[in-house]
């Protein structure tokens, strides 16, 4: 992988192409995976990204961020090395980066998922000799119960507090798991409130195309007597009193897949825990990995260490590939 | 045990403690007595002992589960939780069973402890086949000895007391001392018929709250009695009908233990419950906590180290006199009667603690600056008409402790925590300054708030050094004013001192590592007044 791919102070660059992968700093030309704040960062030059991605970096980077936007598979040549973004299944728009020079492939993985999610084209397993996978949750320990559990296990808890008179707030990063979580929601079930964070990200997937049940920003709100019944969706960022202070009588949940972990869950104070994760859990991991067919494994974020090693046990060349402190995801980060 | 399982994950997800005690008093209206009194039992902290040595059940957990040793302890590391990490780890069941819990317990537990190991392992994989994830995790609780959920002995009793009518004081009485998990024992908890019989159950210990203020504002100094802080084991002496019974905090009985304290206890009168501090005991004054330590761990003692360490009894308060309880009379009053109960026994291994004999604050403050070279760790402020009352209450009784000693620290090592904060870097080492090199002293584990335990795990994260298995050595960098309560002499110790209750005071951001404090510093506290 030293060939097509290094790390860099600035993140993983492929200097046949002159590009950065989610660069952590400013660079001339970036390829962004997907829109989260630890992947795409304002101050380049210029971004590439698949179109499906498009509007909501746009919405991120801000109108002056030069963005341009290529179809999933589409083939892009740069320098002599081909370019091409698959899909990744993490959230709307997310891709893997698939470069190739004399007939050896690298694949990056990006944040991937194997998991079903309506909002987005599903991860499309690719071959290649090296693969750079993510590993947020590369512990046998992580492993997701079906998103149809979950989603029961939160309407019961809602029904549960509608009973009780009390508001449901779930924390629901506001790109990608809110919108997933809106699509498994029963409109039937109780009116459904949203933080501006979630519904400015709702707007740009509807015009998409994707059918989220009605949604009411709270900020709106005239009827507060809805509350009482209402489900809420915000991100993690707005569990702070001043916002709160709105609900008097609540009930809290997150929805995230160290919620899979008792410890998270009390450090969070949080009345349930649903586990519910855009990233792949341990059998997705491996199994993805083992999809690729790759001679050699790069692994970044999360647990790269263990995987690494379990990895090598099994005879596969497997390394961590290091990021810098910038370039990597804090535990509990936006988008687990 | 579904019901049971339910009510743990329902009293683990919320802090609510309304909510607490409502899901308690449903599962006690609901549940059969044989059941309930088993979840009594292990609610108010009577967990069971460990039955599989810790190694063993990581190993066949692992095996189970089909992952090496190396990944199951990562994965360990990560949840901070081994009955946890084997919930998440181990395959599903292929026949899930709703045993009641006391059939889990008695026939399945508590014989575990007598079979040899194979058949124990095999015994425990049987258990995990017939168990849901929820189940497996408390059974795993049980198994590991690690059983804890988050509410108090108070709260077990508020709520028994919400679903029965029964007096909480009462039901909290009931509950002391050695009773038999049998359906029986639940209907008398809850029994309306106050006619107790048990001749060896303990009252329910009157705790202190930290002063939080100056004594002096607690008002006329003559309202108040002073007693000497001992470092020991608070405990209570019971005789009754012609037998002897020692309990400690903890309600362990300890008679065997303390055969000195028996033999002395044999000449009170029946009907006599004392409540005071088993300490050791030489030439009229304590030795350090560490030698009582020395004695704590064992069944039997020997010759010898009754002679190295024999303890006494220092009574604090009387509770029972001629078989009738004297709880509701004064402070003033009790310790009238505890002098007569004591007087013919003087010379021997129970005494009266001493009331310290100063008149006014000053010179109580006085008299507290000595706390230290008594061996004693301060003061307990009692007000003279105080109620001798069930559980930790505020107002009447204080504990006012020395301020403990503090030296600036330097983190070198960390680890991960468990519980509450599994994942994050929360388990540390200190060290101080020698010459050019820095010398570990204690390890600290509480103190941060939950802003700067992130900050700092942040820190960790980013300047690690060297990994030791789930240890990191990390840059030098960070100054913690590190406090603890004594300090000793230590040959085990790389640094050549030994401090107890370590805990992190403050974060010294002001301070860089140059300016930590030295080996020699911490050396001279050895001798500090």
């Amino acid at each position: 992988m030293k060939t097509l791919v290094q790390t860099t102070p600035s993140g993983l660059y492929c200097a046949a192409g002159d590009f950065y992968i989610d660069p952590a700093r400013p660079v001339k030309r970036a390829v962004i995976t997907h829109a989260h704040a630890d992947h795409a960062r304002s101050g380049c030059q210029s971004y590439l990204c698949a179109r499906e991605g498009q509007s909501v970096l746009q919405t991120r980077l801000g109108a002056e961020a030069r963005i341009e936007g290529r179809s999933y598979g589409e083939t892009i040549h740069l320098n002599g090395v081909s370019l091409s973004l698959h899909p990744a299944g993490h959230i709307r728009g997310s891709a893997q980066v698939r470069i190739e020079q004399g007939g050896h492939v690298a694949v990056v993985s990006g944040d991937y998922k194997t998991d079903p999610d309506p909002t987005c084209t599903p991860l499309e397993p690719l071959r290649c000799h090296t693969f750079i996978s993510e590993s947020t949750f590369g512990l046998p320990i992580f492993k997701w119960p079906s998103t149809d559990a979950v989603m029961a296990a939160i309407h019961a808890w809602w029904r549960e507090n509608r009973e009780q008179g009390l508001t449901s707030i779930l924390f629901a990063y506001a790109l990608g798991k809110a919108q997933r979580i809106l699509v498994g929601l029963d409109p039937a079930a109780g009116p459904i409130l949203t933080h501006g964070a979630v519904e400015k990200i709702n707007r740009i997937y509807r015009r998409e195309g994707i059918a989220l049940p009605d949604t009411r920003y709270v900020g709106e709100l005239e009827d507060r007597s809805l509350l009482r019944e209402a489900l809420v969706i915000a991100p993690p960022s707005a569990d702070h009193p001043a916002w709160m202070r709105r609900f008097p009588k609540r009930s809290r949940a997150f929805a995230s897949g160290w919620m899979r972990i008792r410890g998270h869950r009390r450090r969070r104070s949080v009345d349930r825990g649903f586990v519910i994760s855009d990233h792949s859990d341990w059998n997705g991991l491996t199994a993805t990995i083992a999809c690729t067919g790759a001679e050699t494994i790069g692994l970044t974020h999360g647990y790269a260490v263990e995987m690494a090693r379990w990895l090598q046990e099994k005879g596969q060349a497997a390394e961590v590939i290091e990021m810098t402190a910038a370039a990597e995801t804090p535990v509990d980060g936006e988008d687990a | 045990m579904n019901a049971f399982a339910d009510l743990y994950r329902r009293l683990d997800e919320t802090t609510s403690t309304n909510r607490k005690i409502a899901a308690m008093a449903e599962y006690f209206e609901r549940t059969p007595a044989a059941d309930a009194i088993w979840a009594v039992r292990f609610l108010i902290g009577r967990k069971p002992r460990q039955v599989v040595p810790t190694r063993k059940l990581m190993a066949w957990a692992g095996e189970h589960a089909g992952i090496s040793e190396w990944l199951f302890e990562a994965s360990y590391d990560v949840v901070g939780d081994l009955a946890e990490t084997i919930t998440l780890l181990i395959p599903p069941p292929t026949r899930v069973s709703d045993r009641p819990l006391h059939v889990w317990v008695t026939q399945d537990l508590l014989p575990l402890r007598e079979i040899d190991i194979e058949d124990r392992r095999r015994q425990i994989l049987a258990a995990w086949d017939r168990m849901d994830a929820p189940q497996r995790f408390v059974w795993n609780k049980l198994i590991t000895g690690g059983f804890r959920v988050g509410v108090s002995r108070r709260l077990v009793v508020r709520a028994l007391a919400r679903m029965s009518g029964i007096d909480a004081a009462v039901i909290t009485h009931r509950l002391m001392g050695e009773w038999p998990a049998t359906a029986d024992t639940f209907q008398r908890l809850l029994s309306t018929d106050t006619s107790d019989a048990d001749i060896s159950r303990p009252y329910p210990f009157y705790l202190a709250h930290a002063l939080d203020g100056a004594p002096e504002d607690l008002g006329p100094p003559k309202d108040w009695q002073v007693e000497w802080k001992w470092d020991g084991i608070r405990g209570q002496v019971i005789r009754r009908r012609g037998q002897t019974f020692i309990w400690s905090r903890g309600e362990e009985l300890v008679t065997d233990k303390y055969p000195e304290l028996a033999t002395a206890a044999a000449e009170l009168p029946d009907g006599t419950v004392l409540d005071g501090e088993i300490l050791p005991w030489k030439e009229d004054q304590p030795l350090p906590f560490g030698e009582l330590q020395r004695r704590i761990g064992r069944k039997r003692v020997g010759k010898k180290l009754l002679a190295e360490v024999p303890v006494s009894f220092l009574a604090y308060d009387l509770l029972e006199f001629d078989g009738r309880d004297q709880r509701s009379a004064t402070l003033a009053r009790r310790r009238k009667t505890l002098a007569r109960v004591l007087a013919p026994l003087a010379g021997s291994r129970l005494m009266a603690s001493p009331v310290v004999a100063a008149p006014d604050w000053e010179a109580r403050r006085h008299l507290h600056g000595e706390s230290r070279r008594r061996g004693v760790e301060g003061f307990m402020l009692k007000r003279c008409d105080s109620v001798y009352g069930v559980g930790r209450r505020r107002g009447d009784w204080w504990k006012w402790k020395i301020d403990p000693l503090t030296v600036d620290a330097v983190l070198i090592y960390a680890q991960r925590g468990h519980g509450r904060r599994a994942g994050l870097y929360t388990d540390y080492t200190f060290a101080v300054r020698q010459d050019d090199e820095l010398v570990p002293f204690a390890k600290a584990y509480s103190g941060l708030s939950d802003a700067e335990i992130r900050e700092v795990d942040r820190f960790i994260q980013r300047n690690t050094r060297e990994r030791f298995g789930p240890v990191r050595s990390v840059r030098p960098e960070l100054v913690f004013e590190i406090a603890f309560e004594g300090i000793r002499a230590s040959k085990r110790h790389k640094s050549g001192v030994a401090v107890r209750f370590p805990r992190i005071l403050r974060w010294r951001r002001d301070k860089t590592v140059a300016a930590a404090d030295t080996l020699a510093t911490l050396k001279g506290l050895l001798t500090a007044p």
